[in-house]
């Protein structure tokens, strides 16, 4: 098993006729991922050929499902065309959106977020993501398949590289499903959606979850493994020396006042029973410990 | 972005919420000035971008010109929490009866708006919300269906609004709406909304905060950026689209992905520990593509640091290749030349790891020392920091 990813899953790019979008598709095709078609607005009708595959383009989300049976949909357009796009998946009743694109403004995550909700057919993964792996499976997004394979971690994580680099760490135990929820400040999938998915799934043995300062996503995180979870879990956290009031790349990640420091957090997850490591590498450490037991 | 409290003040002026009347000096004679335009008792504000600048003697009464030109050249030049004043609102004086708090800010936790709404305002609204939060109303508001007069007037009697100012707070309240969904800020913070003894409803501080990502629509946000308070590193960072900040320290640092470099600091200000406490001297982010060019324009920008005594490369290779890596390392210190002093610390792991720790080591560059695991590259990085 895995989480919200199988080899089952039908997966349409929108924007699949940009750069981006046709440079990942080739990515995610060759590492298994069933690519069913693409959606770019004005261009329905064309034909995509990429890796061996006819891609069928579409002007809408709707008419890719009608035709396809698509089940999941990840974005690669332009900021400024994003919330459309998203919006668009939305009304399709598309069950999986996996937003890649960075940039967006906030008012508009925060609009198609709150239409989704309203809606309630979509989990919405992202935005300013790497996607989400089930090693072995499926791949959506743009995280690198050959890091490693299936096994029996569960991951989540707000940063692309650090997944990388964790995911790396534990190559030779491998993960059901690795999670990138993104940086910025509202995100469709929270660390809570995925802790709650991983200790459901009953090949997930242990999770590792990655955070990092601004907000309080960690620290409610915190909250519900003490109530939810009883699969171990190591942490990490990143960001001890950031300076407060400036934006570390991440548009979620900046630290106010006091509240969204890094030490906040790993406290919070340490007295949740999560062990927290200093660096990945120690991280990796203490997750090893565990399973050996 | 955070706008000064002038710039806010001017946006709230373009949008039709109630201020009053001000004008923004940089010299003590222009203070003069304007104190004389404005007429009668004027405050001289300093504009910094801190909270707690009355405490620090940065807001000062005027009775009029030549006073507003004594107050505008004490506060002028003024040290307040590490901002230096560089301007000074002056503000028509106003005889205030009660101070209220509005606000309207993107929640994170609740992944939508909120609005504040306090008759309790003036003094530090935590402190109102952590002892009487029976004082402050929260109300959560539909991204899509936004502030309407009835919902306004609901809350602001949720908020303890007397009948008497009601419908104005109400109105500022709706405006407050279209001026935060508009300029894409997210917040907006009226502290105090006060009531004058005349009956008036008037902002009279403001705190704005508007949303980078939104810049591509909106051309205006370009003059409210503050060129001066950049450190000149990070302008010339910014110039060459490099997402750099400048920090305290002496290990310079230049990573691919946000997550990881931040860990990166992390890891060198854990190393530099055993170092005499070595620190990471920026946050650097050459994100996808790591070219050559990218990689000279960060390796100059980190050399041009004079605090910088080694620099840490730490690549993960994902989409990028290591051995796109190392090229680009290769020909940025070629195109460097002898600007390129400092030894320099290399990690490579992940996407053609093998390729790219090969093409290092047969450069055999002098400055480059590889270290293969994150955690031994910051001891390595850090140790040469120290000496």
């Amino acid at each position: 098993m895995a989480i919200f990813l199988t080899e089952k899953t039908k997966v349409i790019v929108q924007g699949i006729t940009g750069s981006e979008g046709s440079k990942h598709t080739r990515r995610m095709i060759l590492s298994g991922t069933n690519i069913v078609g693409g959606v770019t607005p004005g261009k329905g009708g064309q034909v995509v050929e990429i890796e061996g595959k006819s891609l069928p383009v579409f002007n809408s989300v709707k008419e890719a499902i009608a035709a396809t049976g698509a089940d999941a949909s990840v974005i690669f357009v332009p900021p400024k065309f994003a919330k459309s796009a998203v919006i668009d998946a939305i009304d399709a009743h598309l069950p999986l959106i996996v937003v890649i694109t960075e940039g967006i403004p906030v008012h508009d995550t925060a609009s198609f977020y709150a239409h989704s909700l309203k809606v309630g057919k979509s989990r919405i993964i992202g935005p300013n993501c790497p996607g989400l792996i089930s090693p072995g499976k499926s791949n959506i997004g743009i995280t690198p398949a050959d890091i490693t394979g299936p096994g029996s971690i569960g991951l989540v994580s707000k940063s692309g590289t650090l997944t990388y680099q964790m995911m790396y760490e534990l190559r030779d135990i491998g993960f059901t499903t690795a999670v990138g929820i993104g940086g910025d400040p509202i995100v469709g999938t929270t660390h809570i959606d995925c802790l709650r998915a991983f200790q459901d799934d009953p090949e997930t043995k242990a999770i590792v979850m990655i955070g990092e300062i601004g907000g309080d996503a960690e620290e409610r995180a915190a909250a519900f493994i003490k109530e939810y979870v009883t699969k171990p879990v190591v942490g990490y956290v990143a960001g001890f020396t950031a300076p407060e009031g400036k934006t570390m790349g991440h548009a979620g990640a900046i630290v106010s006042g006091s509240s969204g420091t890094a030490e906040a957090k790993k406290v919070a997850l340490e007295a949740a029973g999560v062990k927290v490591g200093k660096t990945p590498s120690q991280t990796a450490e203490l997750l090893r410990a565990i399973l050996k037991g | 972005m955070d706008l000064f409290e002038y710039q806010a003040r001017d946006l709230f002026e373009a949008n039709s919420i109630p201020v009053l009347k001000a004008k923004v000096a940089t010299t003590a004679a222009q203070a003069r000035d304007a104190a004389q335009e404005i007429g009668g008792k004027v405050v001289v504000k300093a504009q910094v971008k801190v909270g707690g600048r009355g405490k620090a003697g940065g807001v000062k009464l005027a009775e009029n010109g030549e006073d507003a030109y004594v107050k505008a050249e004490a506060i002028l030049g003024m040290d307040i929490k590490g901002h230096i004043v560089k301007k000074v609102m002056i503000a028509a004086a106003a005889p205030i009866e009660s101070e209220y708090y509005l606000a309207i800010l993107l929640d994170r936790s609740n992944r939508s708006f909120l609005v504040m709404a306090s008759v309790a305002g003036g003094m530090d609204i935590e402190e109102v919300a952590h002892k009487t939060p029976e004082k402050l109303a929260k109300v959560h508001i539909d991204p899509n269906e936004g502030i309407s007069q009835e919902k306004a007037l609901e809350i602001v009697r949720q908020g303890g609004f007397g009948s008497d100012v009601e419908n104005q707070v109400a109105d500022v309240l709706v405006t407050l709406w279209k001026t935060f969904q508009s300029s894409d800020a997210t917040l907006v913070e009226v502290n105090p909304l006060v009531k004058t003894v005349d009956g008036r409803v008037i902002a009279l501080d403001g705190k704005v905060t508007l949303d980078d990502n939104a810049a591509f629509r909106h051309p205006e946000f370009e003059a409210l950026i503050d060129h001066e308070a950049a450190d000149p590193l990070e302008a010339l960072a910014k110039e060459r689209d490099l997402n750099y900040v400048k920090l305290q320290g002496e290990v310079g640092v230049i990573g691919n992905g946000a997550g990881l470099v931040m860990s990166t600091l992390d890891v060198v200000a854990y190393a530099g520990e055993k170092f005499g406490g070595v620190k990471p001297a920026n946050f650097l982010d050459i994100g996808g593509g790591a070219s050559a060019q990218v990689m000279a324009d960060g390796l100059s920008i980190i050399l041009g640091d004079k605090d910088v005594k080694s620099v840490f490369v730490n690549v993960f290779g994902g989409i990028t290749s290591c051995d796109a890596v190392a090229n680009g390392i290769i020909q940025a210190l070629e195109m460097l030349g002898d600007k390129a002093s400092k030894p320099i610390v290399v990690r490579l792991d992940g996407n053609n790891v093998i390729e790219g720790r090969a093409i290092l080591n047969k450069a055999n560059h002098p400055l480059i020392q590889q270290v293969d695991s994150m955690d031994g590259a910051a001891a390595r990085a850090a140790e040469l920091a120290a000496k």
